[in-house]
């Protein structure tokens, strides 16, 4: 590895002495950080704590739906300070749990995980750089997101209109979430979306400028690992769609609250504006939270089947592809609007074009693995359950992407069947695939294999049990958004309750395995993956050093992704 | 090379960040952008507008069409509100006349604004408006009545459009909104924004 002269400086008052291990005390170390790592961290020990947080609220939904009639949505109501609720704010308790839950998944769960956390941690690793392009900004975007949660919850404590909290489902509808809601709780949870948003906008320009601009001598954007790659398509979606959003939440501000009318008919405007402003964000945005699951994936088969990526331009490109078409299928969303069937034909055809990228991505995958000498550790196994799960996710979006077909299934169980196998099996699934891919590369200490195991069987089993059925609930005709439901739909409903039951479990061996490395791991070597293991992480110590490649590796000519 | 490096970044970072403005731009623009586009093409059931002189140029095509009439007022406003006639049979191409009828119950004097559409939305492109009471604001004195005129025709153009080739009726639909309450039968200024959630 040949080195060069130049010494890069993200941190001017650090690089006087080259003690490379030097920390910052515990106050300044975490709470103004500016080192990608540390950030990273705080990234995922946010996401978990908001995960668990969002999981909780699905587990009272779960556990509400668990027979027919309503049954603790009282009691929940008086959590969210409710005195002697009637029941007509006990029904709105249901909708801020829906509200909740999708809004913490999303924003402060899997993107904050996903993109604040493993982007962080592996992009600058991945390309040789020693830190991101601008480390305080980094800072900037961790705390925004922060106080945007913080924001959400208070706005579950606050009127929202019917009962306490915002109950306008995570896509904020206009006119439920303008005169549908008075109180301040939905300008508490705007006021969450746009500090998040905020955070995300600068996390992106920030892994754009990293990406294009500090990769090591030798890193051409053809040699780039994948999963920088995904990251660098996820910013750029990033980039151009959360402004949309904040456009459309800052309007909803100004019809709630300073007597416009742009989603309001008697002034002129149009409700459904608002949507067409949400999806063409919203579109983006779950290409957002699956895009760098992807390529942690190919970073993982790779890795374990010990080739290199089947494709690797093909894997590359049909990322930009999935991001490009990303953009103008939004109205997928919307058939129920009453579009002309001209209109809907568009938006079926460019919906079913995004299979085709998608399909190169998974059959790659499947070309990686094969012929490959395949070791089934503990990060393997995850990526075949994500490969497997996000595939029957993508088959039933094809299905919805019908505007005919979506006609008889819109705002029905199986559409949130299918958006729970991309995200909740498929993004999560990603996430620990990730998670015990370098967990002991950023602790330091190996996990007990044994516990992953059981903690994928078991979490397998359990999503599918939550979310399989609800394929069947939605074709029998069970509608979303609901606390109760007809006597017809308790068996299967039953069952969901039971797989949310097991899923949690899982959970448990989780948080035991992280105990365990921590207590009782043995020490992580610099590539305790082996010879599959090819990126530039690998040839760091676990964990790296507080400031790595003060002298940058160059990447010669035969080195391959 | 790191001030150079440095400077570099600032370029990608400030390119990136106009990116970011441009579509937060492009997000409030949507709405006068939404606004013609919805004007132009009919979608949504916008009909369109027509001034006299346009309206002089159209021929009678000899064919009818079935034209029928829906009134609402938002929830909670105080007005009735009803077509003189439910249905009307119209020659496409002809000038027709519809009449509406609106009364304010109440005690106050309350200016409304129609919104309207047509049904089904393929058909909007083709119902133009000479004359309408949505053009502008209508006001009613309390327990006052009024009858309010639409003057309309229809575009034969429609006639060699595949897609309303099976279009037998046109359903003209209106709302009122209130705009302003004022008390009495003063009409001075808006006391309160009644009903709309503003």
């Amino acid at each position: 590895m040949a080195t060069t002269a130049d010494h890069f400086q993200a941190h001017p008052e650090d690089h006087s002495h080259h003690d490379h291990d030097h920390k910052p005390a515990f106050f300044a170390r975490w709470f103004m950080s500016t080192n990608h790592k540390d950030i990273g961290t705080m990234y995922l020990i946010f996401a978990i704590f908001a995960g668990i947080v969002g999981g909780l609220f699905s587990g009272m939904m779960r556990v509400e739906l668990a027979e027919p009639g309503i049954q603790y949505l009282d009691t929940f109501a008086t959590w969210f300070g409710a005195v002697n609720p009637d029941f007509n704010s006990t029904l709105h308790t249901w909708n801020v749990l829906i509200t909740a839950h999708g809004l913490i998944m999303v924003f402060f769960m899997v993107m904050p995980a996903i993109i604040g956390g493993f982007g962080n941690w592996f992009v600058p690793l991945m390309i040789g750089a020693p830190d991101m392009a601008f480390p305080r900004m980094n800072n900037v975007s961790f705390w925004l997101t922060f106080f945007g949660f913080i924001s959400l919850l208070f706005s579950a404590f606050v009127p929202g209109g019917t009962g306490n909290g915002a109950g306008t489902g995570w896509t904020v509808y206009a006119p439920l979430s303008t005169s549908g809601s008075p109180g301040p709780a939905v300008d508490f949870g705007i006021f969450a979306l746009h500090l998040a948003g905020a955070g995300s906008i600068t996390g992106a320009i920030n892994f754009i400028t990293t990406i294009l601009n500090m990769r090591a001598p030798g890193m051409t954007l053809h040699k780039m690992p994948l999963f920088v790659w995904s990251v660098l398509v996820t910013a750029f979606l990033l980039l151009l769609s959360l402004p949309v959003l904040a456009a459309a939440i800052t309007m909803l501000l100004t019809d709630r609250n300073f007597g416009t009318t742009f989603f309001d008919a008697s002034g002129g405007g149009d409700p459904v504006l608002y949507q067409h402003l949400f999806w063409f964000f919203g579109h983006p945005e779950v290409y957002i939270m699956i895009l760098p699951g992807f390529g942690i994936i190919s970073q993982i088969v790779s890795t374990f089947s010990k080739k290199p990526v089947f494709g690797y331009l093909g894997m590359a490109y049909a990322m930009v592809a999935i991001g490009v078409v990303g953009f103008i299928v939004w109205a997928h969303h919307m058939y129920a609007t009453g579009l002309s069937v001209n209109t809907k034909m568009y938006f079926t055809a460019a919906t079913m074009v995004i299979a085709v990228p998608t399909g190169v991505k998974i059959f790659s995958w499947i070309a990686t693995m094969w012929g490959g000498s395949i070791e089934f550790k503990s990060p393997m196994v995850w990526a075949i359950g994500f490969i497997f799960l996000f595939t029957v996710g993508g088959v039933t979006g094809v299905v919805l992407a019908n505007g005919g077909v979506d006609d008889v299934l819109h705002d029905t169980y199986y559409v949130v069947a299918h958006f729970h196998y991309v995200l909740s099996l498929g993004a999560v699934t990603a996430l620990f695939a990730g998670f015990y891919y370098w967990f002991p590369k950023m602790s330091g200490r190996m996990h007990s294999e044994f516990l992953s195991h059981v903690h994928f069987w078991v979490f397998f089993v359990g999503v599918n049990m939550i979310f399989f059925p609800m394929h069947f609930l939605g074709l029998q005709g069970m509608p979303r958004r609901y606390p109760d439901y007809a006597d017809a739909y308790t068996q299967w409903n039953h069952v969901a309750t039971i797989g949310y039951m097991v899923m949690a479990a899982s959970l448990v061996v989780w948080f035991i395995n992280i105990i365990y490395a921590f207590t009782a791991g043995k020490r992580a070597a610099d590539n305790y993956w082996g010879e599959g293991a090819t990126t530039l992480e690998w040839t760091l110590s676990s964990p790296p050093p507080f400031h790595q490649f003060e002298t940058l590796p160059v990447i010669g000519e035969t080195a391959h992704h | 090379m790191s001030a150079g490096r440095a400077s570099s970044n600032r370029k990608v970072a400030l390119m990136a960040a106009s990116a970011a403005v441009a579509m937060l731009g492009l997000g409030f623009a949507s709405v006068p952008l939404y606004r013609i586009f919805c004007q132009v093409t009919g979608f949504g059931g916008t009909t369109q507008r027509v001034d006299e002189a346009r309206a002089a140029t159209v021929q009678d095509s000899g064919r009818t069409m079935s034209v029928r009439f829906d009134a609402n007022v938002e929830r909670g406003m105080p007005w009735e509100f009803k077509p003189l006639q439910r249905t009307d049979t119209v020659t496409i191409g002809g000038r027709d006349m519809a009449l509406f009828w609106a009364k304010n119950t109440s005690d106050k004097t309350i200016v409304g604004t129609a919104s309207f559409n047509v049904e089904p939305e393929q058909a909007a492109r083709y119902f133009n408006k000479v004359q309408c009471f949505c053009f502008t604001e209508q006001t009613l004195k309390p327990g006052e009545e009024v009858r309010m005129p639409v003057l309309y025709y229809i575009d034969p153009a429609i006639l060699n459009d595949v897609n309303n080739k099976d279009v037998e009726q046109i359903t003209l639909s209106y709302t009122f909104h209130v705009t302003s309450v004022s008390d009495g039968d003063a009409g001075g200024k808006a006391l309160d924004q009644a009903g709309t959630g503003g």
